[in-house]
């Protein structure tokens, strides 16, 4: 056992217990290590203080069991993970793999999986966690958030813990749920063994300096474990009895890091575009475009509910714009990461111009006239987030005067352009050298300008069939068909929130899942918007579809969406749901998901017999056992 | 009904007779059809048993490969065909279809070739309200399609008869007796209840699988012919002597319906069988109705109507039926006489001093124009009209019965509204009539309403080149062979083969006696001009003083190996001789070219 020891300030001994448990510690087997351990803290709960010359005599008898140990707590790690796209999920995945490469115990979980009664025995706690919407907790980490932070939550002194935040820069709760926790540990006793880190969309360098920082941090704290094979399995094993739930989640986190595909988020697979078209019909107000993608040989594979991330192009028209108003030559050269690229190639292909942060107002504020100072006030926050509401750069460069400035100065204040997640909208085991996906082409009016979404726009009007795209697989654990290939599923998706959903019948088709399936689809006209009208029919008609309900908002005088339909229908969707139907919601968070989480409680309401309280209940048993999920934004 | 041998089909009946035999009186499951939200279609059964209602399915052809590419379901729609008897109706009720074609159709009224009102664009969800609607303006669409007695058509102008009041009471009332008599119609669109337990006979006329095929009625008054008589099932020629209506001469075994390829089919004109007195009308057409009811084919749908239940077993056999099942015989047809079968344009003053204006609605098509309100115009008139609007047969309209004070107004408003320009367009356009065709007829093989006003512009060249510009020569085109603008009754008649390619037919009269024969088959708009410019120009230098172009053509013999290929010699090959001569001998007015 060499490499084991401990140090006085380490650790609460003096200094001669130190010495003579060193001692003998370098003697000990691994196997009278586990026992001895077993021993100790089964001794904790009875018989404290309790006499070690028993020790020697009872040495054939096995250490007690099912607690948890004494001596391998401080190598254990526990990572807790609230994911609503993956990131957190994959990043936890991430640091086990790191925190297990050194020598660490690691029990990895969801939050949604994770029994609270074990958060005392907790010594070293991560949380990973991402923020979306207006602040709120993914949903899965929902009632861990509302446990922790409310009245039943323990006291954790002796919890070590560190958070890892992910976030928006452009939601005003940016990275909230991260806040809550990193703030509520601390009130509760908990100590940090790293300050939290907050991420913005482009989260890899921050991710990865947060689990240097995290693995330094217990590294140097004298808890270093032995690092041999031997040392690890022996933790392991221990470490294997306090694992409660999310070995699953485990498992599939490490299967997914043995296959990760050679293209990634930071290496995007050039993909041709095969086929791209508008799916409204003549007369809609809507463009809905279906864009087919090449990926054969890429090695890029997916499930049916992850995303395609696309790292779009900014409207060339509105670069010259921004160049122009700021008085800049677009051939001039800027660095870009490693390489000079010219001003306005680098806007167009690498930097956020569309969206405002306050992070970059505040900077901005420094080249700018009074107006803009006044904005980023301590006390101006409210204003601010107005100004900044469906405004771009061009907006805030016109608005505050803001030229003569060198680019080289300015330009490094932008946010990298992120990569935009679109849910595939095919199956890769029907169709594995394609991806489909479903973009809605956003082009709105604010503040007395045209206003078109980046990416949506880009592969609606400047994209065609031969061009190509940079794509990466966004995989989405939480939007998981079930496991069990005869177990109904209900599909909620209006617009393109449908796309998951072609994915998922498509697959069923292939695989031949027996599972009936029931999807709610809603749009604006039923002549103009029935996105995929024809092959839903097939499959109705196939019988990979068992039933569909559609609702179109605009065909009447009131408008009818996919909730009232489910509400028609309450009787048959609660005898669904009764039989053990797994429930899926995509599309807008507001108030689609919402609306229809609402008509959810209310069926379960009406048709359970059930008061308001117990069918939220219910609703929650639902998310807790996976079979309420959803894709929303 | 009379104990005689009826002919069982020997053959496998159609399918559509199996839908109507398990219809329930043409009930089906349309009802439940309206609920299904995820289609704007109907099964083909509903959507048989709907024409029976007066309305079926079309959709968009113009954006049907766009949309399946698009993975959307063709743009599906309903026409809905209301049934006027005789094509007369009251300024309100005028006002109410506007407003409905507004609401639930795409805005506008068409005029159809019988003296029909047509929607277009009606959506499924809206099918039911909107013929709920118009049944609330005293009008319907029941049998406005499908295998029962259609639209009955008659004369709507008085001029110059005194009878035609008269002989359009007696339109109203065959339309009544030979309506069906199911309930169907107003569970379904009225939203009666069902009489329980069902009634066992609903349809003593028709029974419970009405007709084997489609059943045209239309009634002439000479001198007019505008409803082309002889073209329909049965057809009624006002006998009027002495200023008094003295009964109608009754032919049998007209339509037009025929298969480009399919040499069995072809247009016939019906034949004259003898003359009855009013009174016995109802008696006659009932008669002629069950023996086609009994006889037709019920297992080929393209030999279904009665022209080839006649032309199977002769006239005379036919002759024999009825008048066996009438118990009386019909008397020696009386001599009649016809001047034309288009529209009389402008003011006429009726005996009782009211007014009836003809006005020129170009292919019947309803709607406004940048400078041609003719949509609005029409409401406007209908606010303050006092008399009524009549449908006529060649598509176009009468405000008739205008008192002669409210003359000066409407005068006015004609003339405001821009209605009278169209008056004044070419005696060649006036005359023209094309059928809806594409993009939403399903049968359509070329484009025809919406191509003929450019080729007749093209051929009012040709004819002021020859000098003919006031001159009157009647053109008809239609997208299909089915016939709907009867072009086989005009002078130069198109029938769509295939977009852009037509059959060019020439040499029917001008008063729709006589069809016209092809000329050439399957050609485009140069050579449609090429073949006719010689002819117009020879028209223009050797006519006789008043003779129309098609008797012009048939007396020339123009190309005579052209024009020796006519329906007869189409259907010789794939007819028996024996039979080939039987309709040589019995049809009068079949040949197409007489000498």
């Amino acid at each position: 056992m060499s490499g084991f020891s401990f140090r006085v300030d380490k650790s609460p001994f003096n200094q001669h217990q130190v010495e003579v448990l060193n001692q003998l510690l370098a003697t000990l087997s691994p196997d009278q290590v586990i026992w001895l351990s077993g021993y100790l803290a089964g001794m904790q709960g009875s018989a404290v203080g309790g006499n070690l010359g028993q020790v020697a005599v009872s040495s054939a008898s096995s250490p007690a069991s099912g607690t948890p140990i004494v001596t391998a707590i401080e190598r254990e790690v526990t990572i807790l993970f609230g994911s609503q796209t993956g990131n957190a999920e994959r990043l936890a995945g991430e640091m086990k793999k790191q925190l297990e490469e050194a020598g660490f115990s690691v029990t990895l979980s969801c939050m949604s999986e994770f029994r609270t009664n074990n958060l005392k025995k907790i010594k070293q706690l991560l949380i990973l966690v991402s923020t979306y919407g207006e602040g709120d907790p993914p949903d899965k980490a929902v009632l861990f958030h509302e446990f922790l932070q409310g009245k039943r939550a323990p006291r954790l002194e002796g919890v070590r813990f560190s958070i890892l935040s992910l976030g928006d820069q452009l939601y005003d709760q940016f990275c909230k749920t991260g806040q809550d926790f990193d703030a509520r540990l601390e009130e509760l006793g908990a100590k940090r063994i790293h300050p939290r880190v907050d991420c913005d969309v482009d989260f890899d360098e921050p991710a990865k300096a947060w689990m240097n920082g995290v693995l330094n941090a217990l590294s140097s704290e004298g808890v270093a474990p032995a690092k041999t094979g031997e040392g690890g399995e022996v933790i392991e094993r221990i470490a294997a009895g306090v694992v409660s739930a999310g070995a699953t989640s485990g498992a599939a986190i490490a299967a997914q890091t043995v296959a990760a595909p050679a293209f990634t988020r930071t290496n995007p697979f050039t993909a041709e575009v095969l086929e791209n078209f508008n799916l409204n019909g003549r007369g809609s107000e809507k463009e809905t475009r279906h864009l087919k993608l090449a990926i054969e040989g890429s090695g890029l594979c997916f499930e049916p509910g992850d995303s395609l991330g696309i790292y779009p192009h900014n409207d060339p028209q509105l670069v010259d714009e921004v160049l122009s108003t700021l008085g800049w030559n677009g051939d001039e050269t800027i660095p870009v990461g490693k390489q000079e690229l010219p001003l306005r190639e680098a806007l167009i292909r690498h930097y956020e111009i569309t969206l405002l942060s306050k992070q970059l107002l505040t900077q901005a504020a420094s080249f700018a006239q009074g107006g803009l100072q006044n904005l980023v006030q301590a006390d101006a926050n409210e204003k601010l987030k107005a100004y900044t509401r469906g405004r771009d750069l061009l907006d805030l460069v016109r608005d505050f005067s803001i030229k003569g400035i060198p680019p080289r100065e300015f330009v490094p204040l932008l946010r990298k352009l992120p990569a935009r997640l679109y849910s595939i909208a095919s199956s890769f085991r029907a169709n594995s050298g394609e991806v489909d996906l479903c973009i809605a082409a956003l082009r709105y009016q604010a503040h007395n300008r045209d206003r078109l979404g980046t990416c949506s726009v880009h592969c609606a009007e400047r994209v065609e069939s031969g061009d190509y795209l940079q794509v990466f697989v966004h995989s989405n654990p939480n939007f998981r068909q079930p496991a069990d290939p005869d177990a109904p599923i209900i599909m909620v998706g209006p617009g393109t929130g449908v796309a998951p959903f072609r994915a998922f019948v498509e697959d069923r088709e292939e695989s031949g899942a027996g599972g009936k399936s029931w999807l709610f689809f809603g749009d604006r006209h039923f002549r103009t918007d029935f996105l995929y009208q024809v092959e839903w029919l097939r499959w109705l008609k196939l019988g990979m579809l068992t039933r569909l309900e559609v609702a179109f908002s605009r065909d009447q005088g009131a408008k009818v969406y996919v909730q009232h339909r489910m509400l028609e229908k309450s009787r048959e969707l609660f005898g669904w749901l009764q039989d053990g139907a797994h429930f899926y919601v995509c599309g807008s968070i507001n108030p689609m998901a919402a609306d229809v989480h609402a008509a959810l409680v209310n069926i379960v309401e009406r048709e359970g017999g059930k008061s308001k309280e117990e069918a939220e209940a219910y609703v929650a048993g639902l998310r807790e056992q996976g079979r309420y999920q959803r894709d929303v934004y | 009904m009379p104990d005689r041998t009826k002919q069982q089909p020997a053959q496998k009946p159609a399918e559509q007779e199996n839908i109507k035999t398990d219809s329930n009186f043409l009930r089906g499951t349309i009802l439940q059809s309206f609920d299904n939200r995820i289609t704007a279609s109907v099964s083909e059964g509903n959507n048989f048993l709907l024409k029976f209602h007066g309305t079926y399915m079309q959709d968009n052809r113009d954006i049907r490969d766009e949309r399946s590419r698009q993975r959307l379901e063709p743009a599906f729609d309903f026409m809905i065909r209301i049934r006027a008897a005789g094509g007369v109706v009251t300024p309100q009720q005028w006002l109410q279809l506007d407003a409905l074609a507004h609401k639930y159709a795409n805005g506008e009224i068409r005029l159809t070739t019988r003296q029909s009102f047509q929607f277009h664009g009606v959506l499924k969800w809206n099918l039911r309200q909107t013929i709920h609607d118009i049944n609330l303006t005293l009008l319907d669409t029941l049998a406005a399609c499908g295998d029962v007695n259609r639209n009955v058509m008659c004369n709507p102008n008085p001029y110059p008869s005194e009878v035609h009041g008269e002989v359009h009471e007696w339109s109203k009332r065959l339309s009544l007796h030979l309506a069906p008599r199911t309930g169907a119609y107003r569970e379904i669109w009225m939203g009666e209840q069902a009489v329980v337990p069902p009634l066992q006979d609903e349809e003593p006329m028709y029974g419970p699988t009405y007709l084997p095929r489609k059943f045209k009625i239309a009634i002439a008054v000479p001198p007019s012919n505008d409803v082309d008589v002889l073209a329909h099932d049965m057809g009624l020629i006002a006998i009027v002597e002495g200023g008094r209506l003295i009964g109608f001469n009754v032919s049998a075994g007209g339509g037009f319906g025929m298969t480009h390829g399919d040499t069995a089919t072809f247009p016939n004109l019906g034949w004259i069988l003898g003359f009855c007195r009013p009174e016995q009308i109802l008696d006659v057409a009932e008669k002629i109705l069950t023996t086609q009811r009994d006889f037709g084919d019920r297992s080929n749908r393209k030999h279904a109507r009665l022209k080839y239940t006649i032309l199977d077993r002769g006239v005379e056999w036919f002759k024999d039926e009825l008048q066996h099942r009438l118990g009386w015989r019909l008397e020696p047809e009386r001599p009649f006489h016809f001047e034309h079968h288009g529209d009389r344009y402008g003011w006429v003053e009726e005996t009782n001093g009211k007014w009836h204006l003809t006005l020129f609605i170009e292919n019947g098509r309803i709607r406004d124009w940048e400078d041609y309100p003719l949509m609005t115009g029409l409401r406007t008139i209908a606010q303050s009209h006092d008399g009524d609007f009549r449908l006529t047969a060649n598509q176009n309209l009468i405000l008739g019965n205008i008192s002669q004070e409210n003359r000066p107004r409407i005068e006015q408003l004609v003339q405001s509204y821009k209605l009278g320009d169209n008056q004044r367009v070419s005696a060649l356009r006036r005359n023209a009539m094309a059928c809806v065709s594409l993009p939403t007829c399903g049968l359509a093989m070329a484009e025809s309403e919406r191509y003929l006003p450019s080729l007749i512009t093209k051929l009012e060249s040709l004819l002021a080149e020859a000098g003919l510009a006031d001159d009157e020569i009647v053109i008809r085109m239609t997208g299909c062979p089915n016939g709907c603008a009867r072009p086989y009754l005009a002078e130069i008649g198109f029938v769509g083969k295939a977009l852009g390619k037509y059959n060019l037919y020439l040499g029917a009269d001008f008063t729709g006696m006589r069809m016209n024969r092809l000329y050439r088959e399957n050609i485009g708009e140069e050579e449609i001009l090429a073949a006719l410019k010689p002819i117009i120009l020879r028209y223009a230098q050797e006519r006789q003083p008043g003779e129309h172009f098609g008797d012009f053509v048939v007396r020339k013999g123009l190309d005579p190996n052209r024009l020796s290929t006519g329906f007869a010699d189409n259907c010789g090959a794939g007819v028996p001789p024996a039979q080939e001569v039987v309709v040589e001998q019995l049809s009068g007015y079949r040949s197409g070219i007489e000498g």
